[in-house]
């Protein structure tokens, strides 16, 4: 009688590849990752860009400088304020000009009501990416709200529009103080509620603590800014540290972790969101009355020379670099967007996870296509 | 014809005396086959919209809106709509699939819950085939379903259906285990196999009164392990929307993937009947001991309606947790069945056996 023994030396295991996306429900727009797998195991996570590529730093060559801000909304769409107050900043800074104090005040205002609308968003998609479906819900509810005041103030929802070179480009509505302190108030009530539905829960602890981990130091190597960054123990908060607009005269905590993994980054920005809070609740009862423009020339010419302005969006740090030849178009615009550099990360946190844990490491990254591809 | 909402035994058999009038033996066999057919296929369908419905709006219920309101009054039309679309949707077969099994795979899926469905008790007197092996009949039809699973993701030749199907696998056959375990311990306690003695000996109090502490914690134990058997979240790992787009059923497109879809809320039904029959007394109305005033109105209640109500509140409890917890992660599923549930069942039974011998229930 013959038996057949399998013999184990000839099978083998391979690694195969899988593109993960343009179309798929967890990259959120159109990234293709083309991951190598063995099992379950990543191996290696290469991210493909450039499928939403809009040409947004070649089309601004041939803009006016304030038409510029319009397509800035278009990066990223989820801070579009503050991409439009980096254009803004950048212009008023070649020019010299100084903006009134309430311009500065309702753009710090703006920017961080479109920074916690930016993070509740996040936090739904978190959720949503973890399995967690109602966590959608509960995000949705309390962003529309903010919304609703974008709406009142400047007629826009998502792509705002608001600021402009030389100041924002209408005043705001009566209503705007009494309703931003009616969120403050909602808002405040509702933030245990999200710790209560993912932080505190046993299965979303147990899947992101000590996974997808990024160390300071390979943070500043690969520029990953915002939350993200400064979950790892990387201080590198622009309102803090180069302070616009209005920061230098609020207080507030510089939201730093030293564990670098997935959960410390979802707890940055939970945290950052009460920061957020805290600053609009201070500034809101103490909006300088004055002009909510300078008034700036039909035409504006930037002087010969090269300007920088970096501003914090609610995903890292914005650089906008212009180049200009004292025309009444930029020679060359270039944004440093902080999708980009921090999806660059992707790779080196997500070698050796499972399929499930890159969802939720991307998810961390908080990354917005657009933004990336520009 | 007689009929009873007490006892469907005396409706059952006025149908079998009066098709024997006029039927041969045989054809009396055959005619009764065809009707216990056709009434479990209308359970089947009729059910499973009725559930997909109810799940949208509990859903709608935990996530602050309102569900589907079109379609129909509260939009109760609304998953009778959606089945009419995915009827007249194009079947679509990928190029390179394995065109027989990607086609049976389906089949398979809904064949098993169809076969399940035979022993589940719905009133006295009403269940299509009382096995003296009820119990293990259900458990093991049930986890032939995994077949179609692992088929389904083989056979459609896509990545995302073979990881989705690779998990499920692993996912099912290991919470096998934990439901087998779980049924074993209540077998001991109810002595029989038997779904009607089980129900019949809960006459007197359902099994998790009963049964002291064991029995609880095999009922969290079958809530736990039938929610994973049937794929459902926490546990929807096979199809983890966020990560591998639909898994295993990726591909599959109209009736078919209705097929997948009914035959996961049937298998949720199957688990919540079982969960009833074992635990929480089938059809039996709820008794507190000497109260008669208060016993003669829970008799007053039909066995159906109780069964279907009890049936209703262990679903509702699995959709509970569907929409609030985040999935878990294919090792710690596992680790979850073979480190925690396993042993615990084991010991479970050791001492549902020493309260069984020493005679300690109630």
């Amino acid at each position: 009688m013959t038996t057949t023994t399998l013999d184990f030396d000839t099978i083998k295991t391979q690694e195969y590849l899988v593109n993960m996306g343009p179309q798929h429900p967890s990259t959120h727009g159109v990234l293709r990752l083309v991951l190598k797998l063995e099992g379950e195991i990543v191996h290696n996570v290469d991210p493909v860009v450039g499928y939403i590529h809009s040409g947004i730093e070649k089309m601004c060559e041939s803009l006016a400088y304030h038409q510029i801000p319009h397509l800035t909304d278009r990066m990223d769409y989820l801070s579009a304020h503050m991409n439009n107050e980096a254009v803004a900043l950048c212009v008023e800074n070649a020019l010299q000009i100084e903006v009134p104090d309430r311009v500065k005040v309702i753009r710090t205002i703006m920017a961080e009501l479109q920074r916690l609308a930016s993070h509740q968003l996040w936090w739904c998609v978190m959720g949503m990416d973890m399995g967690a479906l109602t966590t959608f819900f509960y995000g949705l509810r309390d962003r529309e709200l903010i919304l609703d005041i974008f709406e009142e103030t400047c007629g826009a929802r998502l792509t705002l529009n608001y600021s402009t070179p030389g100041g924002v480009m209408f005043d705001i509505h009566p209503n705007f103080q009494k309703r931003v302190k009616d969120f403050i108030k909602y808002f405040r009530a509702k933030l245990p509620e999200y710790n209560q539905l993912l932080s505190g829960n046993v299965i979303f602890r147990e899947r992101t603590i000590g996974i997808g981990h990024l160390s300071q130091k390979d943070a500043i190597a690969w520029g990953v800014t915002g939350p993200s960054g400064r979950a790892s123990g990387f201080a590198c908060d622009v309102r803090k540290h180069h302070p616009y607009s209005a920061y230098d005269r609020v207080n507030f905590n510089e939201i730093l972790r030293t564990e670098g993994d997935t959960y410390a980054r979802y707890q940055a920005r939970v945290d950052e969101m009460s920061e957020s809070l805290d600053i609009i609740g201070q500034l809101i009862d103490n909006i300088p009355e004055g002009d909510h423009q300078v008034k700036m020339k039909g035409i504006i010419k930037l002087p010969e020379g090269e300007f920088y302005q970096r501003v914090e969006t609610a995903r890292g740090e914005l650089g906008v670099f212009i180049v200009s030849d004292g025309k009444k178009n930029p020679y060359r615009v270039k944004f440093r967007s902080p999708g980009f550099s921090n999806l660059a990360a992707l790779n080196h946190m997500s070698k050796g996870v499972k399929i499930a844990d890159l969802v939720a490491i991307m998810s961390t990254l908080d990354l917005v296509i657009p933004d990336i591809d520009r | 014809m007689a009929f009873d909402i007490y006892d469907f035994t005396s409706l059952t058999s006025s149908i079998h005396e009066g098709l024997a009038t006029f039927l041969p033996p045989v054809g009396v066999l055959v005619a009764e086959w065809l009707l216990v057919g056709i009434s479990v296929l209308l359970f089947v369908a009729v059910f499973g919209l009725i559930l997909v419905y109810l799940e949208r709006k509990v859903c709608a219920l935990f996530q602050q809106r309102l569900g589907p309101m079109r379609v129909g009054k509260w939009g109760l039309l609304q998953t009778v709509a959606d089945f009419i679309k995915l009827l007249m949707k194009e079947l679509i077969t990928p190029n390179k699939a394995d065109k027989f099994l990607y086609n049976l795979a389906p089949f398979i899926v809904i064949i098993v819950t169809f076969m399940a469905i035979a022993a589940i008790p719905f009133a006295k007197g009403l269940q299509a085939i009382d096995f003296d092996i009820g119990v293990l009949y259900v458990s093991a039809v049930a986890s032939l379903g995994v077949i179609g699973i692992l088929l389904a993701g083989w056979s459609s030749n896509n990545k995302y259906s073979l990881i989705g199907a690779m998990r499920s696998g692993a996912q099912i056959i290991s919470y096998e285990l934990s439901v087998g375990l779980s049924l074993i311990t209540m077998i001991i306690l109810a002595g029989s196999m038997q779904i009607s003695e089980i129900i019949q000996a809960q006459s007197t109090g359902w099994f998790i009164f009963t049964g002291h502490i064991p029995a609880i914690i095999a009922f969290i134990v079958f809530l736990i392990a039938g929610t994973a058997e049937t794929n459902r979240g926490p546990f929807d790992l096979a199809e983890a929307e966020s990560e591998l787009t639909a898994g295993f059923h990726t591909e599959y497109s109209g009736i078919k993937f209705a097929f997948f879809f009914l035959a996961e809320y049937v298998n949720l039904f199957i688990v919540s009947a079982m969960a009833t029959v074992l635990f929480l007394g089938g059809w039996m109305p709820f008794h507190v001991g000497s109260f008669e005033g208060f016993n003669a109105v829970m008799d007053f209640v039909p066995p159906i309606f109780w069964f279907f109500g009890k049936v209703m509140f262990v679903i509702f409890v699995i959709m509970w947790f569907k929409w609030t917890f985040p999935r878990l992660r294919i090792d710690q599923i596992l680790t979850l069945e073979w480190k925690y549930l396993l042993p615990i069942n084991l010991l479970n039974i050791l001492l549902m056996t020493l309260i069984v011998l020493m005679g300690w229930h109630f």
